[in-house]
């Protein structure tokens, strides 16, 4: 690790140390950064598109690291409303807890969560990978469409409601399941599959058959009129 | 959207401070709230006869006149002018003295009264509104406040939160209610006024009038979670504490920080970033459906 430029949110608007982080030098080098102060701001390290290493030191507000591509951002503190959302790439790293639709909408990259999430985590994920080491709240992968989750604590009300093709790993309890979703059988090309992703969340005294599935029963997948009061 | 926070001292040695730190949090929820701004300070009182009437004047009626009114019949009254309120501190009986300034003097509003209750609301941006009060200069107990974005009902004082519908009692609201006028219409048989068509008033009377049952406020808050329908994150004041519910859906937000000193809430954590320790607080949003109270 080479130098780190220090961005201060007491000395500078959150605009300009957006700003610089949105506008790098292709050419430059000089590619990690340590964002202090950051006193809930929103959309903090929102839009980033390139490879760079950030280190937000404390909480931060709604949409941190929105729509991320490439970056690598860690956030030592709490994280608001929609950290991640709709992030096509990169890494985001929260060591504290997150608050509701974590990951919401997310095509790609990886988001990692050292605590709890509150509701409507990776509602509507289009491929990202969700870890979670705590628990989630209720609504979880709502209309979640592709990726994976994993949750090695809890789940809560009506996980994977209304669920197309991601994947719901998770190791406790689930309150209860939503509509179309249902618990599927742990293949071995499963077992491979999470024994990845908690690789990627670098947890380690977890073992991957601890885990249940959960996927769409696909009965709510194309339009039925049988079905109709369940949609 | 509307914002809103609360804040109860565990240490009574940071009551001088309590105006200071909502303050912070007032101006943190601006951006949320935009239209008008209130807040309920709660202070002991140690002259256990008498109460504090908050009073807002209208229509640019002068505290000059409104004091020559009042004085003419109450001999025994302190009154204090913040802004474009009047407190009334009396030992008076309330029911003689309300009944007076509601039938006697027609240019004013009472915002709230009780024993350690101040209250006051203001059209206007929240920066504005707390300067008008001079809020950081007053210390308490504990503290409510409100930041509006107006959606039920217009931008007026009557408008604005936080409603006090019964002694030492206060209630703030993020969120929308959806059956409130079938609420109001029963409240109202039951013998609850309200002083304007807005949805949180009537939870505030559905309050009022379940603890007037001696029901708990803690009961009360979690037979809400039947009655009342809609989205809501409430805090509610009495003269001893405060708690707040979630509707179970919990789409409005909320954060609470935890010290040995203090309990704040807050829609964002961004209105409490500037508290003394908070960064080493116990931070938790409040689930969904459960009731967490503070004091008695």
């Amino acid at each position: 690790m080479g130098e780190v430029i220090k961005l201060d949110l007491k000395k500078k608007s959150l605009r300009d140390v957006n700003s610089v982080l949105q506008n790098l030098d292709p050419k430059s080098n000089l590619r990690n950064y340590l964002i202090s102060n950051p006193s809930g701001n929103h959309a903090v390290c929102a839009g980033l598109k390139d490879e760079m290493e950030v280190t937000v030191k404390g909480h931060v507000g709604y949409y941190c690291a929105g729509m991320n591509q490439k970056a690598l951002v860690t956030i030592e503190g709490n994280v608001g409303t929609g950290v991640a959302e709709n992030m096509m790439s990169g890494k985001v790293h929260v060591k504290g807890n997150a608050s509701q639709s974590a990951g919401a909408t997310a095509h790609g990259g990886t988001l990692v969560i050292d605590g709890d999430t509150s509701s409507r985590c990776g509602i509507s994920m289009k491929g990202i990978d969700i870890i979670v080491k705590g628990s989630v709240g209720h609504m979880s992968a709502f209309m979640a469409q592709s990726g994976n989750m994993v949750v090695c604590g809890d789940a809560g009300e009506a996980l994977g409601d209304s669920l197309y093709e991601a994947k719901l790993f998770v190791r406790g309890s689930v309150k209860s399941l939503g509509a179309d979703c249902e618990e599927k059988k742990v293949t071995k090309k499963d077992l491979e599959l999470l024994t990845s992703l908690l690789k990627k969340g670098n947890i380690k005294n977890v073992k991957p058959k601890d885990f249940k599935k959960y996927g769409s029963a696909k009965k709510l997948y194309n339009f039925n009129i049988d079905n109709v009061s369940e949609y | 959207m509307c914002g809103i926070v609360g804040i109860y001292l565990k240490n009574k040695k940071l009551s001088k401070d309590l105006g200071k730190y909502l303050t912070g949090m007032m101006e943190g929820m601006a951006t949320r709230g935009p239209d008008s701004a209130g807040f309920a300070i709660y202070s002991n009182n140690k002259k256990s006869k008498e109460y504090k009437y908050s009073i807002c004047l209208l229509n640019d009626f002068s505290f000059s006149a409104f004091k020559k009114i009042i004085t003419k019949k109450f001999k025994k009254l302190k009154l204090k002018q913040h802004s474009d309120h009047v407190v009334i501190t009396s030992e008076e009986n309330p029911k003689k003295l309300l009944s007076f300034i509601s039938s006697e003097i027609k240019d004013v509003s009472l915002v709230g009264y009780g024993k350690s209750i101040e209250i006051f609301k203001q059209v206007g941006n929240p920066r504005d509104v707390i300067k008008n009060f001079q809020l950081d200069k007053f210390s308490g107990t504990h503290a409510i406040g409100h930041t509006r974005m107006a959606t039920e009902s217009a931008i007026t004082t009557n408008g604005s939160h936080p409603y006090s519908t019964g002694q030492d009692e206060c209630l703030v609201h993020n969120g929308s209610l959806s059956n409130h006028n079938n609420l109001r219409r029963n409240l109202i048989k039951q013998g609850q006024t309200f002083g304007s068509q807005n949805d949180t008033e009537v939870a505030a009377g559905y309050i009022s009038n379940s603890l007037s049952k001696k029901i708990s406020l803690k009961d009360t808050l979690v037979n809400g979670l039947k009655d009342l329908d809609g989205f809501y994150t409430f805090i509610t004041g009495t003269k001893e504490g405060f708690a707040i519910v979630r509707d179970e859906i919990a789409c409005k937000p909320a954060v609470i920080a935890e010290t040995n000193d203090y309990v704040a809430i807050a829609s964002e954590f961004q209105a409490m970033a500037h508290l003394p320790g908070v960064n080493a607080a116990k931070i938790f949003e409040p689930e969904p459906g459960v009731v967490y109270s503070w004091g008695k």
